[in-house]
């Protein structure tokens, strides 16, 4: 199992509520979308069942993090093998459910 | 629009389930309540240890509820996972909720934690029972890819009613174990009518060990689950010895049996081979008496 850790600066800040999608089954991620408070950054961490792939990890969250430039929150992946593709369809259904939830909220 | 239970996933059951807005969650992703035998063994664990449980509504009545998420290790019972749906129970017990809701989908205990699995679910059997003393029902749902099997297909027979689809199996050793352990030539788990005429939903309501059978939708399962509420628990000594006798007549009934389809023609039915083609209803009508409760 490998732990990687991603740190991007500048994002907006963005509202929601907390927010988990996805399962931790053989080639799908489950990811969780946390408020937090990280002058405008975006934490990413990720624990992930594939040895190897950190530079394809980080291009993945980098292509996120442009997409949506979404701070002030922390995501956490738990990942059995998905491929690229998967995580940044599921990374855009967290954010995206994140925001959506704290619509209702408010 | 109607949603499959059987492909849903564990909190889109339960969003599909409860009456809007009225989902809480004990124990949720965020808190990281996560299995250490798993970190032991360097493998991710997920945040929920893949069992949802919390409190909501069914139709206006207050329920407690725990959702197990098959995609997760085939929604194997871990010590975390089982002491959630444990704590959940007991709190039942002290709270009198109007029900309590199990969606099961499991394959059993978690090898990886052993012992520790093995003694959450003979946990989550005593808590079962509690509640049930308690007076508060206590309705399994069976529906997903992964059945219900192992120590928690025993757990919900200790449950005062199952609702199964005809996609759900419940037993106690799955058919790959046993096709592991006895060989092909005993089981074919690749065989898939003989699976379903072993363990699928139609066959354990026509052995009147399920209570109710449904269609596959999250919206069938709420009616049966709302009407489940309704029927209350008859927890008496009187009913349990009714269960008894019928499962001593049935050992003597179809003990010889060698195949799902000797039991239909036994219970009645002229043409077995015909029951996988009835839908929901058509089934349903046609069971009528013919099935083993019936006698």
């Amino acid at each position: 199992m490998e732990n990687l850790k991603y740190r991007f600066d500048n994002g907006k800040p963005t509202q929601g509520v907390t927010a988990i999608v996805g399962v931790l089954g053989s080639g799908n991620l489950e990811v969780l979308v946390e408020p937090a408070a990280l002058g405008g950054a975006c934490e990413i961490e990720v624990k992930t069942a594939a040895n190897g792939f950190d530079r394809i990890w980080q291009a993945v969250m980098s292509d996120f993090f442009a997409r949506h430039r979404a701070g002030d929150i922390r995501i956490s992946v738990n990942d059995a093998g998905a491929t690229p593709a998967i995580v940044s369809l599921r990374l855009d259904q967290a954010i995206e459910t994140y925001i959506a939830q704290g619509k209702i909220k408010t | 629009m109607t949603r499959s239970y059987y492909e849903s996933s564990a909190r889109a059951r339960i969003a599909g389930l409860l009456d809007e807005g009225s989902f809480h969650e004990w124990l949720p992703a965020a808190d990281r309540l996560t299995s250490p035998h798993l970190a032991a063994l360097e493998q991710p664990a997920a945040f929920d240890d893949g069992v949802i449980v919390g409190r909501g509504g069914i139709a206006g009545k207050q329920i407690f509820f725990a959702a197990q998420e098959g995609g997760f290790m085939g929604g194997a019972v871990g010590e975390v996972h089982g002491a959630k749906i444990v704590g959940m129970l007991e709190r039942a017990v002290c709270d009198h909720p109007a029900a309590v809701l199990l969606l099961l989908e499991t394959g059993g205990v978690r090898l990886q934690e052993a012992n520790a699995g093995l003694i959450a679910v003979s946990e989550v059997m005593r808590a079962i029972l509690s509640a049930r003393a308690a007076g508060v029902p206590v309705i399994v749902a069976i529906g997903g890819q992964y059945g219900c099997f192992g120590g928690m297909g025993i757990a919900s027979r200790c449950a005062s009613a199952i609702i199964i689809s005809e996609e759900g199996r419940l037993g106690l050793s799955g058919p790959e174990v046993i096709e592991t352990v006895r060989g092909v030539e005993e089981y074919d788990s690749r065989d898939r009518a003989l699976v379903w005429r072993t363990v699928g939903g139609k066959h354990r309501y026509l052995l009147g060990e399920c209570d109710t059978i449904v269609p596959d939708s999250v919206e069938a399962f709420r009616h049966a689950i709302t009407a489940s509420i309704d029927n209350g628990d008859d927890w008496s000594l009187a009913a349990l010895e009714r269960e008894h006798q019928m499962l001593a007549e049935r050992v003597q009934r179809f003990g010889a049996c060698k195949d799902g389809r000797d039991i239909w023609r036994e219970l009645g039915w002229a043409d077995p081979d015909a029951i996988a083609m009835l839908d929901n209803d058509e089934f349903i009508a046609a069971a009528q008496g013919r099935r083993a409760k019936d006698k």
